[in-house]
């Protein structure tokens, strides 16, 4: 009797060393994929969207790369899944986590062929990985206590994590940005408070870091272009004919007449609310919501400062760094707060005319604006600068902070080898290959820098043989040196994370052993 | 297909549009529905024990799931086959009843009817069989409460429970910190639990996860969190001694249910409306502070200004929480939900020690944390992880452990695991088999094989040998009349379950066996199967 189909018609069903395959083959083609954009010499991606427009994307970001991609390969699914955490958590090492666990389970792969069952393996992972933490955990420096070299350290790392990005060939100047803008965060890891403002045209290098606020808005038309020693008013509110909220209210008269009245009412009531806003004693009122040319009107009579329909963001922005208060009603004008702020004045950058805050009361939200040449290479660098914040807001938090360029996998590396000459068993060949995993980094960074890597992870390896050691690849004089003299540093959270989620993804992936896909759902056709 | 035909040799027409339908009857059809069930329990099989794999499953939309939860899986298969329906419908009862324990009860039921189909090729009738069975099964279950031992715990003595749970655990992918999260676990269901009439609301339990972070950060709060955040950005972000007033009105104008149409004709009308709409707000914000609370949780949105005047009172307000969170809310603070202003009372507020927002990783993803509130019975486990799969693989497998706490609160006997209280049983229905004359006695037989198939799937799991490690545990447990003797998956180096301290819960187990079985019978039963043919 032969067994009946018990699944759907399309449905597919890939079981045991099949299963284990396919996943393999899948998880290591993502990989391979994003290998190449490892390291400061990472080559870039050109992505094209499918959709309306055929967007193009050049980015060397794993993560973008890998969210733009359209993959079918469960395995690959989980891959692109950590990939996006990390990215949401710290912001950086996207690629590098992606890549450790593809190295990981080419890795397994191997074993399992050799006959070593997945669950030993993934024992081993478990033990190679918490060793592996270990090891770094003893090594990382903390420099909390002094905060001249704390900044120094935020230097080293904004400029490590730069180097890889389209930004390297500024990387002086957009780590000295990145560093100020998170220092000003004073902790906090809202990176909303930083706004990125793109311009084109310039170039990189005139990218700058706003003291102040800048608002990506113009100034109603009549009302002054500069003011000094603003009093802000921050609000969001109706302003246009303001509409009775009772429900179910709606006018109805029987004359023109009558009309002309209501109209009238509701031009009062307009005056009167810009009336009530202007009896707060501000020269400056930014709104949340339109203004009406009416009231724009009133504004500009009143010698006031109007600024319509600025974004969420915006205000709050606005509010943050002027210590005032978003306000909705303006009935009691001695208890809301008012913001404050030196200078308000209109600024050109480019051809686009800005609003310029300067001198404000708290420094905690500030503008990073860019400048370059196309739009491309603005998205490219707003997202380079984006990993950067991360990763300095994050390292603001956890203070801790290991040497960069290859020595932190070769580092855990070594432990964990050791740890696989002590253990007994078949779990030590897993122990060991996930050492080899760990080098596999330090390999691809040399090799996608064009340089002999069988014989610099050699030398490096060699070279970690002694005790407090700070070797690890200097990719631009193509030779082994010392991180710490280079300044090239990584945030330990960073490196965890990589380590831990990367294990985590690709025990998931060895623990599988039957891989069951649903039919695709019908769509219907609406061509 | 057969045709009835009559006198004249015209064709009786059944069924309708005969022609179009196949039929499978009698032995045939058996042996079908069989061999769809036995492939079914075949996928589950190497799901079982702490060494069993993962199944990945990709869904019609493309989603992956990666699980060894036995109802999960069948769950999201999505079959076809009427009678591996009935398999997943099986493993689904054993979640809603028990919780755990999914994947065994397939298997189970898939040896079962593998023996059954031995039997029916040597011309027994499946009603006698299904009559074995269901003689055997009260044996077993039997044998199981003999062998069944109480166990005490307290307040004081969590460690019993704590030990149940991480067997559970340590057959899922959180078995790396199967320690914490089994303390977890028990801690969230005593600290919800009715001692006195032995009840546990698992619904006062919350589990909730986020991406991010690691396994090891998952915590348990006293308390509730909701994933919104404070309605005005420049609200306060820590209230302590919060008084809170749950509302399942809008900050907005009353809307009458009944038609109406308030008609604006002349100027003072527009403006007493006006001026009315401002009082409305007013009063509203008036009323939640007059009654003295410090915080407002509100089922609804807000308008601008109702918003802008909480804020200017210094009330803090969290709009558009879910209805379920907002009870379980209400049950944590010792609040009631009020529907209407009117009947704001300073009574019914509720109180927590400490409301608080969490903002978390690089993302402006926030979440407010109701802690240390007047009634401490609503609590929630809030799960970190590597990835969504992770996360969701973890709410399961918190689930199964819940469930078999709940269990043991409600009934605190259990048997021990690892397969012992299989072999166990299998001895005792073996023996009771030659006590029955007649031809049940094979079936008995079959069902007493049949259950050595969880231990014999184990220890397969575990890379051993499956026959060689069954029948050494079996004579051990002859030998020594010890039931604790199961199959060491672990390596640990002793088989005895007491000292690995490998428990499972006598109810469980007992639903196991009478579940499988129920299904097993009505399988047998069926002898004619039409389905409408392929197109």
């Amino acid at each position: 009797m032969a067994i009946e189909k018990i699944f759907k018609d399309d449905a597919t069903e890939e079981k045991g060393e099949r299963a284990r395959m396919s996943s393999f083959v899948g998880a290591i083609a993502i990989t391979d994929l994003v290998k190449t954009t490892l390291g400061p010499k990472g080559m870039d991606k050109i992505l094209q969207s499918t959709g309306r427009g055929h967007g193009v994307t050049v980015t060397n970001d794993g993560a973008t790369i890998l969210k733009s991609l359209h993959i079918d390969n469960p395995a690959a699914k989980v891959l692109i899944d950590i990939s996006k955490v990390q990215d949401d958590e710290v912001g950086d090492g996207t690629t590098s986590v992606v890549v450790l666990a593809g190295e990981l389970l080419r890795e397994a792969e191997k074993l399992v062929a050799s006959k070593i069952h997945p669950m030993t393996i993934i024992s081993g992972y478990r033990m190679a990985a918490e060793c592996a933490r270990n090891a770094l955990l003893q090594r990382v420096v903390d420099n909390k206590e002094n905060a001249e070299k704390f900044k120094s350290d935020l230097m080293k790392i904004a400029k490590t994590t730069l180097s890889s990005k389209i930004l390297s060939q500024d990387k002086e100047h957009f780590a000295q940005l990145a560093v100020e803008a998170v220092m000003r965060l004073k902790g906090s890891t809202n990176l909303e408070a930083i706004q990125i403002i793109k311009k084109p045209g310039g170039s990189l290098k005139d990218s700058f870091l706003d003291e102040g606020f800048i608002l990506d808005k113009k100034i109603g038309l009549g009302q002054p272009k500069r003011i000094e020693n603003a009093k802000i008013l921050v609000a969001n509110t109706a302003m246009d004919t303001d509409k009775v909220k009772i429900y179910g209210a709606r006018v109805r008269v029987d004359s023109m007449s009558k009309v002309a009245e209501i109209e009238g009412a509701e031009k009062e009531k307009m005056r009167e609310k810009v009336q009530k806003i202007i009896a707060h004693g501000i020269n400056c009122f930014v709104n949340r919501q339109l203004i009406y040319n009416f009231p724009e009107e009133l504004f500009a009579d009143a010698g006031i400062l109007a600024i319509e329909h600025a974004d969420f963001d915006g205000i709050e922005r606005l509010a943050l760094v002027t210590g005032g208060e978003i306000a909705s009603t303006f009935d009691n004008p001695e208890s809301v707060k008012i913001g404050h702020c030196k200078l308000i004045e209109e600024i050109m950058i480019g051809e686009d005319k800005l609003i310029h805050f300067s001198g404000v009361e708290m420094g905690q939200a500030c503008t990073i604006v860019l400048r370059g040449a196309s739009h491309h290479v603005l998205d490219e660098a707003e997202r380079s600068l984006h990993d950067a914040l991360c990763v300095l807001s994050q390292t603001v938090n956890d203070t801790r902070v290991l040497l960069g360029g290859g020595w932190p996998e070769m580092v855990m590396a070594k432990e964990v080898d050791e740890l696989a000459r002590k253990t007994p068993g078949k779990k030590s060949h897993a122990i060991e290959a996930f050492s080899r995993a760990l080098v596999a980094i330090p390999t691809i960074i040399a090799d996608n820098a064009g340089l002999d890597s069988a014989d610099l992870v050699a030398q490096l390896r060699a070279a970690h043989h002694t005790e407090g050691c700070n070797a690890g690849i200097d990719v631009i004089s193509g030779s082994v040196g010392d991180m710490a003299e280079l300044g090239i540093s990584e945030s330990f959270k960073v490196k965890q994370a990589v380590l831990l989620s990367a294990t985590e993804a690709a025990e998931m992936i060895l623990r599988v052993d039957e891989i069951i896909t649903c039919a695709p759902r019908q769509r219907e056709d609406r061509m | 297909m057969a045709l009835a035909f009559d006198e004249y040799g015209r064709p009786f027409i059944i069924l309708k549009e005969q022609e179009q339908k196949t039929r499978l009857r009698g032995l045939e059809a058996q042996k079908a529905n069989i061999s769809a069930g036995k492939a079914v329990a075949r996928i589950l099989r190497t799901s079982l024990g702490p060494k069993g794999m993962d199944k990945m499953l990709q869904s019609p939309d493309g989603d992956v799931t990666i699980t060894n939860d036995g109802a999960t899986i069948l769950e999201q298969m999505d079959v076809d086959n009427q009678i591996a329906k009935l398999m997943v419908e099986l493993s689904r009862s054993q979640d809603y009843e028990i919780g755990d324990g999914t994947t065994g009860v397939v298997v189970l039921a898939g040896a079962l009817l593998e023996q059954a189909e031995r039997l029916l090729e040597r011309g027994i009738h499946p009603i006698r069989i299904a009559e074995g069975y269901e003689m055997a099964s009260r044996i077993a279950v039997e044998h199981l409460e003999h062998i069944a031992q109480k166990f005490d715990f307290g307040p004081t003595n969590l460690e019993p429970l704590v030990q149940t749970c991480m067997t559970t655990l340590s057959s899922k992918i959180v078995n790396r910190c199967k320690r914490a999260m089994a303390e977890i676990c028990v801690k969230a269901v005593l600290s919800v639990a009715d001692l006195e009439r032995k009840d546990v609301n698992l619904d006062l339990i919350k589990v909730e996860g986020k991406v991010g972070g690691k396994l090891e950060d998952t915590e348990l709060i006293y308390g509730i969190t909701v994933d919104k955040d404070m309605s005005h950005p420049q609200m306060p972000k820590q209230i302590e001694d919060a008084k809170i007033a749950i509302l399942t009105c809008p900050f907005e104008p009353p809307k009458p249910k009944t038609k109406h149409k308030v008609d604006i004709d002349t100027v003072e009308k527009f403006q007493t409306l006006r001026q009315q709409e401002q009082k409305y707000f007013d009063d509203m914000v008036q009323k939640c502070k007059d009654v003295g609370a410090t915080l407002v949780i509100c089922q609804w949105g807000f308008d601008d200004e109702a918003n802008h005047l909480l804020m200017h009172r210094n009330l803090p307000a969290v709009r558009w929480v879910g209805g379920v969170e907002l009870e379980l809310i209400a049950i944590a603070t010792g609040g009631r939900i009020v529907p209407r202003f009117q009947e704001l009372t300073p009574e019914k507020l509720g109180r927590a020690g400490l409301v608080r927002e969490k903002s978390f990783g690089t993302t402006k993803d926030k979440m407010l944390y109701i802690e240390h509130c007047l009634n401490s019975r609503a609590v929630t486990i809030f799960i970190r992880g590597g990835n969504k799969m992770i996360i969701e693989e973890t709410k399961r497998s918190i689930h199964d452990a819940l469930c078999v706490a709940r269990n043991l609160i409600r009934n605190n006997s259990i048997v021990y695991g690892g397969g012992s209280a299989e072999t166990a049983c299998s001895i005792a229905v073996e023996t009771a088999s030659d006590k029955y004359p007649g031809v049940e006695q094979y079936a008995i037989r079959a069902f007493a094989d049949a259950l050595d198939a969880v231990p014999m799937a184990l220890a397969e799991n575990s890379g051993l040998q499956p026959i060689e490690t069954l029948s050494a545990v079996k004579s051990q447990q002859i030998k020594e009349n010890n039931p604790h003797f199961g199959i060491d998956c672990n390596d640990v180096g002793t088989n005895d379950m007491r000292e690995q301290n490998v428990f499972e819960t006598l109810i469980g187990k007992q639903q196991q066996i009478l579940l499988a079985t129920q299904v097993v019978k009505m399988i047998l039963k069926i002898d004619d199967v039409i389905s409408p043919s392929d197109y």
